[in-house]
């Protein structure tokens, strides 16, 4: 089945003409067709668009133009915006918005042929850790389909785990990439700030917002990123960086490479076989010779406090655009500020509401220096303790989450319980520095378990490296959900 | 508490939304036991750092003032929920 393919075997494939990709396109519309319905990964399915795609795909590789992606088929995250293609972000707010542009990550990935499936399920606006705050429906995790998928890609990482694409892309403000990853058992990375463009992302928190791949293994990732790496004018935090090939480094062995484990990261209360699972990793790697290093990032616990000061007060600020005039959901009324609150007011859910009044709170006169600014200087600290930590090692080693895929509605009701669930991820936007999540067990109950690399900014290179030796390693990298 | 019931009232109307009865009464305790754990910041001594609010060193960008093709004007005012001609229509502002 091509479905269940890599972006570098199917590559082979078609450079070699043994395989075209509108049959690639029409294998994975299959697939779709069987399973989408128990999974819901996607909120909107551009069948015609890709086999049109499809069509000028064939016709590069015919002319001998061949990318690494030409031909090869991913999902979006339904917040990055395609031309003509509905970009909803889960929310009734944008649920008839059709952007007259796409994002720079779009564009990058047309120019190089890449094809477009369709649009994958999100918490509202990213904010969310299981995809259950989306508006339109509840993604299901392809492992046991009971459980959430994470978030806020979860769309994303349950279409790829369940091989309705063959990678995706999704975005990561405080784990929305690394988290639902860790939870469908595949390959997530979140680059260095500023490494992707973010023109075209819907922001969220603007100085935490990064767009990353999705993929099925490490390569796949490595890959992704070599496309959408590159400095754009139309993003001012835009980093001037130099077009690079992720994937030469791989294959390097990481003798020598010195491997922090961070105490605060093993803390108590903490599930057992994540935590065997974590060792199980630095084991690994001791036989690879690489050194492993204690190390400390003493504000840790600080993290989820300064990040939901931080993110939701970006967030409020970000989200008043959201005012029914020039796009979106508009509510009739006689007057223009009854305008605004009806149209917001029923347009955003719960969480998305709840996120603004704290962050509006916290900006709000009287609070903004016991609130944002205090935030702000514990964001200092963390980003410090990782400077301070890669004084000693190349990279850091962590769980990505506390526990495995939760049941949906577990925690559903309880914002804070959710909130402490990102404890892991959340330092690493704080810090804008580079992680990438990879599957490294199963658990008893036969979920998957992610592991976090973490390294310095602008060293996804040595991550893709160290990750792909723990991949070959460990080789449960090919290890799909039993859904059929 | 944290935060009152009449002041999650006033941030709701700084904020554009509005909400029923029922509804302020869960967000004011949902944001109460939030706030409530961001206490935990103040364990931190901060009183000679300074804030980070980009996680990388970025000076001003610039660029040169050329005109650049713009989007289609079509093409945005499709979204517009309420339109006439080459504008958007809005209930009177005063």
């Amino acid at each position: 089945m091509l479905s269940k393919m890599t972006i570098h075997e199917l590559h082979k494939l078609l450079k070699k003409r043994e395989v075209s990709p509108k049959e690639i396109v029409e294998d994975i519309f299959k697939r779709i067709e069987r399973v989408e319905e128990r999974v819901k990964a996607y909120i909107t399915l551009t069948r015609e668009n890709a086999l049109k795609q499809a069509e000028m795909a064939e016709k590069m590789i015919k002319k001998g133009e061949i990318t690494p992606v030409t031909g090869i088929p991913l999902a979006i995250k339904d917040n990055i915006c395609t031309e003509g293609i509905r970009t909803t972000c889960a929310s009734r707010i944008l649920e008839n918005f059709f952007p007259p542009y796409d994002a720079t990550v779009i564009k990058l990935l047309k120019k190089a042929g890449a094809i477009i499936l369709g649009k994958t399920n999100l918490d509202e606006f990213a904010m969310g850790s299981s995809t259950e705050n989306s508006a339109i429906q509840i993604t299901r995790n392809p492992w046991r389909l009971d459980c959430v998928p994470g978030g806020s890609s979860g769309g994303s990482a349950a279409a790829v785990a369940a091989d309705e694409c063959i990678s995706a892309l999704g975005s990561d403000t405080g784990g929305s990439i690394r988290q639902p990853a860790s939870f469908c058992g595949v390959v997530g990375l979140k680059p260095t700030y500023g490494v992707v463009s973010r023109f075209g992302l819907v922001a969220f928190a603007s100085s935490l917002d990064q767009i990353g791949p999705i993929s099925k293994d490490v390569t796949d990732a490595a890959i992704l990123l070599s496309i959408i790496a590159e400095h754009d004018d139309y993003d001012s935090t835009s980093a001037r960086i130099e077009k690079q090939d992720y994937t030469q480094a791989l294959k390097d062995g990481i003798r020598g490479v010195r491997i922090g484990v961070p105490k605060e990261y093993f803390v108590e209360g903490m599930d057992k076989e994540v935590k065997e699972a974590v060792r199980g990793v630095v084991e690994t790697m001791t036989s690879l010779g690489a050194e492993i290093v204690d190390v400390s990032l003493p504000h840790t616990e600080y993290a989820v406090a300064a990040y939901y000061i931080i993110a939701p007060a970006e967030a409020s600020s970000n989200l008043a655009r959201y005012d029914g005039v020039k796009y979106g959901l508009r509510e009739d009324a006689k007057e223009l500020i009854e305008m605004y609150c009806e149209s917001r007011s029923s347009g955003f859910g719960d969480e998305v509401k709840r996120r603004i009044m704290l962050g509006t709170y916290a900006l709000s006169a009287g609070y903004y220096e016991a609130y944002y600014k205090k935030a702000s200087q514990v964001r200092t600290l963390i980003k410090q303790d990782f400077l301070d930590a890669f004084k000693l090692c190349d990279v850091i080693v962590t769980p990505v989450s506390p526990t495995p895929a939760f049941k949906i509605g577990e925690k559903i009701d309880d914002p804070l319980k959710m909130y402490l669930s990102d404890i892991f991820t959340i330092p690493i936007n704080l810090a804008g520095v580079a992680a990438i999540s990879l599957p490294c067990a199963f658990s008893k109950g036969g979920l998957p378990i992610g592991v976090q690399l973490i390294g310095p900014h602008f060293s996804e290179g040595l991550l893709f490296n160290v990750a792909y030796n723990i991949e070959q390693s460990l080789g449960i990298y090919n290890r799909r959900p039993p859904l059929n | 508490m944290k935060i009152s019931k009449e002041e999650v009232l006033h941030v709701a109307k700084l904020a554009r939304l509005s909400f029923s009865e029922k509804e302020i009464g869960l967000f004011t305790h949902q944001l109460n036991q939030i706030l409530i754990y961001m206490e935990k910041l103040n364990e931190v001594d901060t009183s000679k750092i300074e804030p980070t609010y980009h996680a990388l060193e970025i000076t001003n960008v610039f660029r040169e003032d050329d005109i650049k093709p713009s989007l289609d004007k079509e093409k945005v005012l499709s979204n517009a929920p309420k339109k006439d001609r080459d504008m958007i229509v809005v209930p009177r502002v005063i």
